[in-house]
């Protein structure tokens, strides 16, 4: 299975989720620089987490804009399934692929640690490899996770099942409305996720939670 | 050259922890009866053009675009 990684300056978890993407498909992924226009056919594009431009602007504001993330969009446009982990999925609301909001967490505070996830719908593109409800640990480190929506909007993702994961009771990081920690697009192909499902994906790393929402989202069995 | 304000608040509605803290801080500066804080962004744009009209329309667009996210934010433009 092949996937490819977005690179933009100030992003700084590229690294992790190349090795996180290189041990579960086999290969590593190919990068794409922010100036390109044109990304490889690919099973899977990633955005990872950092501080793309220093958060000029609004966190991913100015990255949402470089002529690589129009075809991103083109891409998600034909179905190809895109992740976006943090400030991957900060530059997806930004480009308007998908809906709401990140503002900055209502403790002001950087919040550095590992929180529990409720897969809050299992039947996606993202998710077949987890069982519906099952709470799994992920580490968190944002300033601007907490996750804003008008009614509206908020009442059209809940209902149509595009909030994939919540925080579970108790440990919501940030002020998200309804514990939202990861949504997905109307069509299903793009997935937003503020924890980082990568640094959670073999024994050294002392749990694998996070490794079902890769191989979910390339296609692959679940591991054993 | 015509010179602009632009300026962003946030919407009605939309939570600002940060527009929270300093109102406490002003509380706890000894200023009294200060209700809601906002916070916002001010942008001074210069522009070449002299046409007035044309300039306020880009001003939008440009807010539209990436001044703005018009998800949680409002703007405003003045020609100066």
């Amino acid at each position: 299975m092949k996937s490819a990684v977005i690179l933009l300056p100030g992003l700084n978890r590229d690294r992790d989720m190349i090795a996180a993407l290189t041990k579960i498909s086999g290969k590593p992924p190919v990068t794409v620089w922010q100036t390109e226009t044109e990304i490889p056919d690919v099973d899977l594009i990633v955005i990872p987490g950092g501080f793309s431009y220093g958060d000029y602007l609004r966190c991913g504001a100015i990255a949402a804009r470089k002529p690589v993330m129009r075809t991103v969009a083109e891409k998600a446009a034909k179905g190809v399934p895109v992740i976006g982990v943090c400030n991957g999925f900060q530059i997806l609301l930004e480009a308007g692929l998908l809906p709401g909001a990140l503002m900055r967490n209502t403790s002001l505070k950087f919040v550095c640690r590992e929180v529990n996830l409720e897969v809050a719908n299992a039947n996606t593109l993202f998710t077949r490899n987890y069982a519906p409800g099952q709470i799994i640990r992920t580490p968190v480190a944002h300033h601007d996770g907490n996750y804003f929506a008008d009614p509206e909007t908020l009442a059209r993702i809940e209902g149509e099942g595009q909030v994939v994961f919540r925080y579970a009771e108790g440990t919501n990081p940030n002020g998200s409305m309804n514990d939202i920690a990861g949504v997905m697009s109307e069509g299903g192909n793009v997935l937003g996720i503020m924890p980082h499902p990568e640094d959670l994906i073999e024994a050294a790393h002392g749990g694998i939670d996070g490794r079902p929402l890769f191989e979910s989202a390339l296609g692959l069995a679940k591991a054993a | 050259m015509i010179k602009a304000r632009v300026t962003v608040t946030l919407k009605n509605g939309v939570l600002d922890p940060q527009g929270k803290a300093i109102e406490g801080a002003l509380g706890t500066l000894g200023f009294s009866g200060v209700g809601a804080v906002r916070q916002g962004k001010v942008f001074d744009i210069e522009l070449e053009s002299a046409d007035r009209a044309k300039a306020e329309a880009e001003l939008k667009s440009m807010c539209e675009k990436l001044l703005a996210n018009t998800v949680i934010e409002n703007y405003s433009v003045t020609l100066i």
